[in-house]
């Protein structure tokens, strides 16, 4: 019979299966953050353990840094405590890290990917629930906390017990102004924030083989919303191409080894999976969430649910979370006046992300009241976001320009909207107070936040730009 | 690891679906290395507007002060895979879940710090939170792993399935690093094959730099 994309990796990195009936996998690449490596690394030491494999370990300040130009260690004074203890960690170590003046810091599931460190058919551990973001190049990214960390630093292998397998195969065209982003939340949906518990996800069909590298990731990213630790996509030429050059991937004859092997990565046409699903995607409009999970997401032409017409199981949650963001059952979302607009996060913060976002902002303005914002995902965004002037078309508009980090995402780094605002965003997690206190949050993709910001409310982004992508 | 074989305590009820661990830890609530994690649990739903405690919020009632068990809807700890929402349990005397079911990571966290996960079926979950609820913290409920039982007022025992393996880890708090360990000369044996056969595999490096280029 024959195998999953997911099994092939996971085969050839099982190194051995434990007493208790766990696998060993080997994790060919391990990228830390400030939030959780200073404790695995006291732990660690405690123990009396070494780092098995600094070489193949990376340290990346993102979650505390501040986002103000010109920051320092202690611009967000509660992150300085982090990033001192992170420094420290990695020098003793011996850990290359990104710190906070690398030419090329960033968001670890950004930066990554983008330097060509993680490859096909590589296993990827994060000590961050979106590790599952390297999906779309092919890996397979396993988020976890702050034991998992350690020991993968003492052992580089995770002990993991053997997933279902789930294929997603999203068919159809995506209309002009629809994104991974709207695919990914109209998969949330439809499979609810639990959907995906026990499984790894295989995304596949015709949506996927035309999504470029940058969607890919992001419909990856987006998999742990469902519950599912991780989620992939069969790399292919487009992945190659995209991955061919980067500083850190393989060069010369060993690149012509590596995609002899890469070619071989994806799922037998015979492969079973536990579970099959198929979604069309031809008549998915912009998507924006109403709730305070994921899965609470309505086309932009829709009205808010009616938790009295909802499964019982569902309607004390839907009842809280309308109460949560201010909202009566029926209402269009369009028409909703906003208060904040963040362009940001390890979701949708890639250059192609900024280009769409710029594209809808290019010669008008942040709406009068509004506060927006972008922040990009590296400074290699950064700097090919500015080589194209597209810092100046939103300067121009009114938006704020950062530093690279997680910034409104995590509301680790003093970034975070006022009580009651409500605030639309291209971040993963529309969860109560994560955005500030009482801050009610509209996740949607880029180019719908950019029309909300210079609407100053919601609004279809294909009345704006005339449905053209 | 602590070894975990029963709880016996309070049961607190919580019955609500898909609590993410924003709500079981809100770090933002208190940014620095070592935060009080006892202090932090559930923060935000515990306090009102003004700082003062939320006196309807179940972990605050009186006869909860000291909980041991915490009995949950679906979904529990969903979200960011910070442990701190795993600390915070352990730092307030909590050492059982009982919940519908459990996101994967925070189950994982938990078997790692020995917070035992129980996951019961819908139909027994329903039976067991009215029970709990019923009792309202005037008398504990036990937890037994090595039988695999809860037992406590208002019904008979219930049984509970947890993962042989997962079970024994508890059992004996075995240390998760040590028992990997074991296999270190495989782990050294399988990075020495892909060295020969997939040598970028093993080797991590910005080839700018080997190459002599300026990145």
């Amino acid at each position: 019979m024959g195998r999953t994309l997911f099994d092939k990796i996971w085969d050839a990195h099982r190194v051995a299966t434990r007493a208790d009936g766990r696998d060993l996998i080997y994790m060919d690449r391990h990228v830390l953050h400030e939030l959780h490596a200073p404790h695995a690394f006291e732990c660690l030491e405690r123990a009396g353990r070494p780092v098995r494999r600094p070489d193949l370990t990376f340290s990346v300040q993102d979650h505390t840094v501040a986002t103000r130009p010109g920051r320092t260690d202690t611009t967000n004074p509660d992150g300085s405590e982090f990033l001192r203890a992170m420094r420290e960690g990695s020098r003793r170590h011996g850990i290359r890290l990104f710190d906070i003046d690398d030419p090329e810091q960033g968001i670890c599931h950004v930066v990554a990917p983008e330097l060509g460190m993680v490859l096909p058919g590589a296993t990827h551990a994060v000590p961050d629930s979106h590790a599952c973001s390297v999906g779309g190049l092919g890996a397979l990214g396993y988020g976890c906390g702050t034991s998992e960390l350690e020991h993968v630093l003492a052992t580089q292998v995770m002990a993991l017990k053997r997933p279902k397998r789930m294929r997603i195969r999203l068919e159809g065209r995506l209309a002009p102004q629809v994104t991974a982003k709207d695919v990914a939340l109209r998969i949330i949906a439809e499979l609810g924030v639990a959907g995906g518990r026990g499984f790894a996800v295989e995304y596949a069909g015709a949506v996927v083989r035309n999504m470029p590298i940058e969607g890919r990731l992001t419909l990856c990213n987006l998999t742990i919303e469902m519950g599912a630790r991780t989620g992939l996509v069969a790399p292919d030429e487009t992945t190659f191409e995209w991955l061919a050059g980067r500083p850190w991937a393989p060069q010369g004859a060993e690149w012509d080894a590596a995609l002899a092997r890469w070619r071989t990565l994806n799922s037998d046409d015979d492969a079973q999976f536990d579970t099959d699903l198929e979604i069309d995607c031809a008549s998915l409009e912009p998507q924006v969430t109403w709730g305070t999970d994921p899965s609470q997401v309505i086309g932009i032409s829709g009205r808010v649910p009616d938790p009295g017409r909802a499964d019982a199981s569902r309607r004390a949650g839907m009842e809280r979370a309308l109460a949560y963001m201010g909202l009566e059952p029926g209402v269009p979302l369009a028409g909703l006046p906003i208060d904040r607009a963040f362009i940001g996060s390890c979701t949708n913060n890639r250059l192609s992300d900024l280009e769409a976002a710029a594209a809808v902002v290019r010669g008008r303005r942040v709406a009068p009241g509004v506060k927006a914002m972008v922040i990009p995902g590296s400074q290699t965004v950064k700097r090919q976001a500015e080589a194209r002037g597209l810092h100046q078309v939103f300067q121009a508009a009114g938006f704020f320009w950062g530093e690279p980090g997680c910034s409104m995402c995590a509301g680790s780094n003093g970034d975070r909207g006022e009580p009651g605002e409500r605030c639309i965003s291209t971040t993963n997690r529309n969860f109560e107070h994560r955005q500030g206190t009482r801050v009610r949050t509209h996740l949607a993709s880029p180019a719908t936040v950019a029309a909300a910001a210079v609407a100053g409310r919601i609004v279809d982004v294909r009345q704006l730009v005339g449905g053209t992508a | 690891m602590q070894p975990f074989t029963s709880v016996t305590g309070i049961a607190v009820p919580l019955i609500q679906d898909d609590i993410n661990t924003d709500q079981i830890a809100p770090v933002q609530m208190a940014r620095a290395l070592k935060p009080d994690y006892a202090d932090l649990l559930f923060k935000r739903t515990r306090t009102r507007p003004d700082g003062s405690p939320d006196p309807d919020f179940p972990l605050n009632k009186p006869q909860f002060r000291n909980p041991a068990i915490l009995v949950t809807g679906r979904n529990f700890g969903c979200g960011s895979s910070r442990e701190a929402a795993v600390w915070g349990m352990l730092a307030v005397g909590i050492r059982a879940i009982v919940a519908r079911s459990f996101a994967d990571i925070y189950r994982e966290n938990c078997l790692q710090n020995g917070l035992l996960p129980v996951e019961l079926a819908p139909e027994v979950a329903a039976d067991f939170e009215r029970r709990v609820i019923a009792a309202d913290g005037s008398a504990p409920f036990t937890i037994d792993l090595l039988e695999q039982r809860i037992r406590g007022p208002g019904g008979p025992d219930i049984a509970f399935r947890i993962g042989e393996a997962d079970r024994m880890r508890l059992l004996e708090g075995l240390d998760d690093i040590g028992l990997t360990l074991k296999h270190a000369d495989e782990i050294a044996a399988w990075e020495q094959r892909v060295a020969r056969e997939a040598p970028w595999m093993q080797t991590a490096r910005d080839r700018r730099r080997a190459s002599g280029e300026t990145a």
